[in-house]
């Protein structure tokens, strides 16, 4: 159980396992997520299930080295076990009777919203996609993801690929070309959903954006993930982790975000030496 | 030793418990009490009257044999006080630790009318500890062959743990599903270190293991199974046991703050994450320099001392009543005085106050005051004009409660629930609205004590077994 059978590297520092979990890989639905452990130290932290095979009994996650867990995540090599891994959490996304809807994925974005684009395609809705990055070696999955969509975007910060600019550019010229949509899906970093949300609020189109926020337990229990939601208090965990990106308070959300930066950051700074060999702790 | 020439100790006070000094303990995660010598215990359990008909058991959710078990460690039998204890509890390491004595065997003692009561949880402890000292060879039973069928038990925290322990020596196959990577449900995530070491949990657990029980983590039944299926793979009967896990929030303006948390998520960075030993653990905790705890409740002294210990200056209790109402266990109260925790009572909070960055920097209170009693019985604390005030903190805990989890009822056809979201089971019995489906602990009552689960799960462990013969 656990056992990582594919290990691919994407772009610098975003990594793709294919792992064995055939419990999980049954009862995975689009926008579900799982949460891991990496050693018996470790904190839990959740992902996104980015695809999933009933069948061959496997699941996808793919994740961005960006802390002490996802770092440590990443030196595991095929054949190796995860820790624990416990799931699928949270509710599965609505994806019925979509006839057109347009997805926007930004940064590993776009690995969370594979799931979804699959299957509202196997539905029948036609896809348009922006994929959002900061430089073009950071695009991913715009092949994997082609077969699916009428048609793909591209936009980096940098112009080193596509459109020079942000998602939201592409998005607004979509709309104001007369393109409509019966929902938009916007996964990315917190601030790209809430421009998007903001937008297509102007637009009245029905927004669902995708929450990951700082979580223990994944079942209700903590609360940590408490976010407002329409003025009411809703847990990411169990209520989401998606939510009507209209009604999502982002300023919120992105303050409790950061509430263990620090931590963070000298947990990171200790294991850096520690791969450099400089602490042995 | 002839009856005629006992001599009972007649000291009205129990035998002092030894304890780390306030000030040190304070500072660290380290067990508070440090449990009887083996001539303390046998000093105290000299004040066993040995009465004829004994009030004492009939105090306790298990029916321990009390007066039995304390005559052996009189005659020096520690070995079998233990053996007799764990005749009718199976985790005497536990509730000699974190039962409320005063509300159960304790205050049936008949020496608690002229004194304090014979220190039976002490006792207990001790009969328990002592036999870990000698041997880690727990009870260890061989599974009856061939088995009598096999059950399924949902969550490993103390009702769970007792009826699958009961049923694996009636000799069933028993399978434990656990939602987290670790067994022992409150008592890892809630309990702290320092009232309850994770180590007696991880042998009381092993104990149970022993005896044939198998455990799963990372199981989150209602998600990645659920109890249709469970019956699907051949178990012939499901005990629910998954506890009051979900934390109950006050709605009050700025509780979304950083700096505001739960008492089930601060405890569970701290107990079952290990966030005090960080960066060793790479689970934080952020505590500020002043921190408010909200609540009475043995959580709220827990969640208020564990803060202290991770270095808050700081700490209150704000409680809505006076401490006569206070749900807490009397010794929780009193460590937690004596460790410098202030009690703020008869205090509401109103809302919580956050900087620009959106950090706690204070909560606003009201004064109460007690009017007549209400639905529980206590007086009803009701607002005293006039009396806002702001407490100024970094840090804000709540620890008013907490409610089950949803997700079984939700995922399970045929379940009928109470109004508060629990699980309707029969108090004798377990038995849900559903055939071959058990429930009991906070599932069933909301949150109560460990040992009140635990006999709950004894019960269900039996009915389960009627249930299970019938069948075949």
């Amino acid at each position: 159980m656990n056992e990582i059978i594919e290990k691919r590297v994407l772009a610098p520092a975003i990594k793709l396992f294919k792992i064995q979990n055939p419990l999980i890989a049954k009862k995975a639905r689009p926008g579900q997520f799982v949460i891991l452990r990496v050693h018996d130290k470790g904190e839990r932290i959740p992902l996104t299930v980015a695809d999933f095979d009933p069948e061959k009994g496997t699941i996808t996650l793919i994740f961005q080295e960006v802390g002490k867990t996802t770092t440590l995540l990443g030196l595991l090599e095929e054949g190796d076990r995860i820790l624990d891994l416990v799931g699928p959490l949270g509710k599965p996304t609505d994806l019925e009777n979509l006839q057109r809807v347009v997805v926007i994925g930004g940064g590993l974005g776009t690995a969370l919203v594979f799931s979804q684009v699959k299957e509202m395609h196997r539905n029948g809705a036609k896809l348009d996609v922006i994929i959002g990055a900061r430089t073009a070696e950071l695009i991913i999955l715009e092949e994997e993801i082609r077969p699916y969509c009428e048609k793909v975007f591209i936009a980096t910060d940098d112009g080193s690929k596509g459109h020079k600019g942000f998602v939201t550019d592409l998005l607004k010229r979509l709309l104001d070309e007369g393109n409509r949509y019966d929902r938009a899906i916007a996964v990315g970093p917190l601030i790209m959903m809430k421009v998007v949300s903001n937008l297509t609020k102007e637009y009245g189109l029905p927004t669902i954006v995708s929450m990951n926020p700082i979580m223990i337990d994944g079942t209700g229990m903590c609360g940590g993930c408490r976010l407002t939601v329409g003025g009411e208090t809703k847990f990411a965990c169990v209520d989401g982790p998606e939510f009507d990106g209209h009604l999502v308070d982002f300023d919120e959300v992105i303050k409790r975000t950061g509430m263990y930066r620090e931590q963070e950051k000298i947990a990171m700074d200790l294991l850096r030496a520690s791969l450099r060999g400089e602490y042995s702790g | 030793m002839a009856e005629h020439k006992r001599k009972p100790n007649l000291a009205k006070e129990k035998v002092p418990m030894p304890e780390q000094e306030p000030g040190a303990r304070a500072r660290n995660f380290d067990e508070v009490a440090l449990g009887y010598t083996p001539e303390q215990a046998v000093e105290e359990a000299k004040r066993c009257l040995r009465c004829k008909e004994p009030r004492c058991i009939d105090g306790c959710p298990v029916n321990v044999q009390i007066p039995d078990f304390i005559r052996l460690i009189e005659e020096g039998s520690f070995l079998e006080a233990y053996k007799k204890i764990l005749e009718t509890n199976s985790l005497p390491a536990i509730c000699g630790r974190v039962c409320p004595q005063e509300n159960q065997c304790e205050k049936h003692c008949l020496r608690g009318e002229k004194g304090e009561p014979v220190a039976i949880g002490r006792l207990e402890r001790f009969a328990a500890d002592y036999a870990a000292s000698v041997s880690d060879n727990g009870p260890g039973h061989a599974r009856h062959e061939p088995i009598k069928g096999r059950v399924a038990v949902i969550g490993s925290g103390p009702a769970g743990v007792t009826c699958a322990g009961d049923l694996a020596k009636m000799g069933y196959a028993v399978t434990i599903f656990e939602a987290f990577h670790t067994p022992g449900g409150v008592l890892v995530y809630g309990i702290p270190e320092f009232r309850l070491p994770k180590g007696v949990v991880q042998r009381e657990i092993n104990n149970v293991k022993k005896l044939g029980v198998e455990i799963r983590t990372n199981m989150v039944v209602g998600k990645v199974t659920d109890i249709d299926e469970l019956f699907e793979q051949g178990y012939a009967a499901v005990f629910i046991g998954t506890g009051a896990g979900l934390p109950v929030f006050m709605r009050l303006p700025g509780e979304n703050l950083n700096g505001v948390m739960s008492a089930n998520e601060f405890l569970t960075r701290v107990n079952l994450m290990k966030a005090y030993r960080f960066p060793e653990y790479d689970t934080p905790v952020k505590v500020g320099r002043r921190v408010a705890v909200v609540g009475g409740g043995n959580v709220a002294m827990d969640a208020a001392r564990s803060a202290l210990r991770l270095g808050a200056e700081k700490v209150y209790i704000v409680y809505r009543r006076s401490e006569e109402e206070m749900p807490a266990r009397l010794e929780e109260i009193h460590h937690a005085k004596e460790e410098g925790i202030e009690f703020k009572l008869l205090t509401s909070p109103v809302r919580i106050l956050g900087d620009d960055a959106g950090w706690v920097k204070g909560m606003e209170c009201v004064e109460m005051e007690l009017g007549e009693p209400d639905a529980s019985g206590r007086r009803r604390p009701v607002v005293k004009h006039g009396s806002e005030h702001v407490i100024d903190v970094e840090t804000v805990i709540i620890a008013i409660g907490t409610t089950p989890n949803p997700l079984i009822a939700r995922t399970t056809e045929g379940l009928e629930l109470t109004n508060f979201g629990g699980i309707v089971a029969d108090e004798a019995t377990g038995r849900t609205s559903r055939p071959g489906v058990f429930a009991g602990g906070d599932i069933v009552t909301g949150s109560a004590t460990v040992i009140q689960a635990m006999g709950a799960g004894k019960k269900a462990a039996r009915a389960i077994d009627e249930y299970v013969s019938s069948k075949r």
